[in-house]
């Protein structure tokens, strides 16, 4: 199908978007980052936003640098770039092997990451990037700017903190040149499409212990969720195989994913147990290489 | 609903339209300017065949909105033959048969014309993983896959056909 008609606009500063949000607010706007979730939501209808405010053109939210101990991320910053940035594969290299399982390169060429995180599919990688990488999410909205931890950011399926007329201007992630391992891994039925379960560690040793971890997990709750316990089971040991099992128990123990067409509960625990064990596997593994 | 006009530089030629802000970008290369060569599958950017280059990087122009594009080079698959003479990746798509209706063609093409320009030498299974993004339910994509590799051979100037001695210069570009 095609979209139904809207109004448009395609302003050039963070203010103009606001006050176009603000004057539209009846028409329920939306704004436009690369559009590769929102417009094939609108192909199919089941977005149908009287107004949109097309962010290409805002200059201050294309910015894609490192600053002392963090990587700044502009809203309208492509995945592609953000995958081909070296600085980035240095500050935060989760993330860029994340983006390579989100879709395929033509999406990645016009998908933002702002654009994911606002989005907020629960089976996205991004979000659970996120989250294992203590990102901040800075806002702009009527009542001033705001700076949101991931933590609290992501509220349920293809919701956020976000409020009406309210946008998201940047990323933060803290900087971790040179610091521990990382990983991301996932099970997706076909090679681009959306995972059952992902999952992105960070793990910190320091003389063969574990000194601090950082697990998180995607498609198995309506948002990306922290595997705390196995995190904490992990932290002070060595590691070695069965702590890596007691830690995958613990994470798996707490988890309860809705069961759809796609798998059970059961077969979505199972699988987040392998990708769990995979995980803390293969960062390990980097943590250990790196001393 | 309100018209916005919009320029797009289409495969090297500036044209100025008056589109619905709705408008797909695929819809505006057909409908528009006449440019059938880019087909319409899924129309929810999974399939790829609406693949175009826009400003150099492949996209679904079914998930884009020409307002998006305004003002942008955009290549698509008429840009790539030079007169008669067939780009080297249409030309091995035609000899190794890497097509069999044709439908996800245009969009492989164009998907390819990036990888090759990413990486000159691609081996197969970098082709294969490149590809992955367009959908193609004849081929089996084993001859898509030696078509992409034959070419891209002939672009860095070797495993020349005796009849193709000289290049398309797009090819060059």
């Amino acid at each position: 199908m095609k979209p139904p008609p809207f109004r448009y606009a395609a302003p050039t500063s963070v203010e103009e978007v606001l006050d176009l949000l603000a004057a539209n607010a009846d028409a329920e706007p939306r704004v436009l980052a690369g559009g590769q979730s929102l417009v094939p939501l609108m192909n199919f209808r089941l977005a149908q936003p009287g107004f949109l405010v097309d962010l290409r053109l805002v200059e201050a939210l294309t910015t894609l640098r490192t600053e002392r101990d963090v990587l700044v991320i502009g809203a309208m910053v492509r995945q592609s770039a953000v995958e081909r940035s070296p600085e980035v594969a240095l500050a935060a290299p989760l993330l860029v092997e994340a983006l390579g399982y989100v879709a395929h390169p033509p999406i990645r060429n016009s998908g933002t990451v702002g654009g994911s995180l606002a989005h907020a599919d629960p089976s996205a990688e991004l979000p659970a990037v996120a989250l294992a990488l203590d990102a901040e999410l800075l806002t702009a909205g009527p009542s001033g700017t705001r700076t949101i931890p991931a933590a609290e950011f992501f509220r349920g399926p293809f919701t956020t903190a976000l409020e009406p007329g309210e946008i998201l201007t940047e990323v933060r992630i803290p900087r971790r040149e040179g610091v521990g391992g990382y990983a991301f891994v996932e099970f997706a039925r076909t090679h681009g499409n959306f995972a059952l379960v992902g999952v992105a560690a960070v793990i910190e040793m320091e003389k063969d212990i574990v000194t601090g971890a950082s697990i998180t997990l995607s498609g198995v709750a309506s948002t990306p969720v922290r595997a705390a316990a196995a995190e904490r089971a992990l932290a002070g040991t060595s590691a070695d195989a069965a702590t890596i099992e007691v830690a995958v128990d613990a994470a798996a123990d707490e988890l309860s994913p809705a069961g759809d067409l796609h798998g059970s509960t059961a077969t979505r625990t199972d699988i987040a147990r392998s990708c769990l064990r995979g995980g803390i596997q293969l960062a390990l593994s980097r943590a250990q290489d790196r001393r | 609903m309100d018209k916005y006009d919009i320029t797009l530089i289409v495969n090297g030629r500036s044209s100025t339209v008056s589109v619905e802000p709705r408008k797909l970008l695929v819809d505006v290369l057909r409908e528009d300017l006449g440019l059938k060569g880019t087909h319409i599958g899924c129309e929810h950017g999974v399939c790829g065949t609406c693949t175009v280059l826009l400003k150099g990087r492949s996209i679904r122009s079914c998930i884009t909105f020409a307002v998006q594009a305004d003002g942008a080079e955009i290549r698509t698959v008429e840009g790539l033959a030079n007169g008669a003479d067939l780009h080297p990746l249409q030309d091995e798509f035609w000899t190794k048969q890497g097509l069999q209706c044709g439908y996800c063609t245009p969009g492989m093409l164009m998907r390819a014309c990036e990888i090759i320009e990413q990486n000159p030498d691609p081996s197969p299974e970098q082709v294969r993983e490149g590809i992955a993004s367009n959908l193609c339910r004849c081929t089996g994509y084993q001859f898509i896959i030696e078509a992409v590799c034959a070419a891209a051979g002939r672009m860095r100037g070797e495993e020349q056909r005796p009849d193709q001695a000289t290049m398309p210069t797009e090819a060059k570009a």
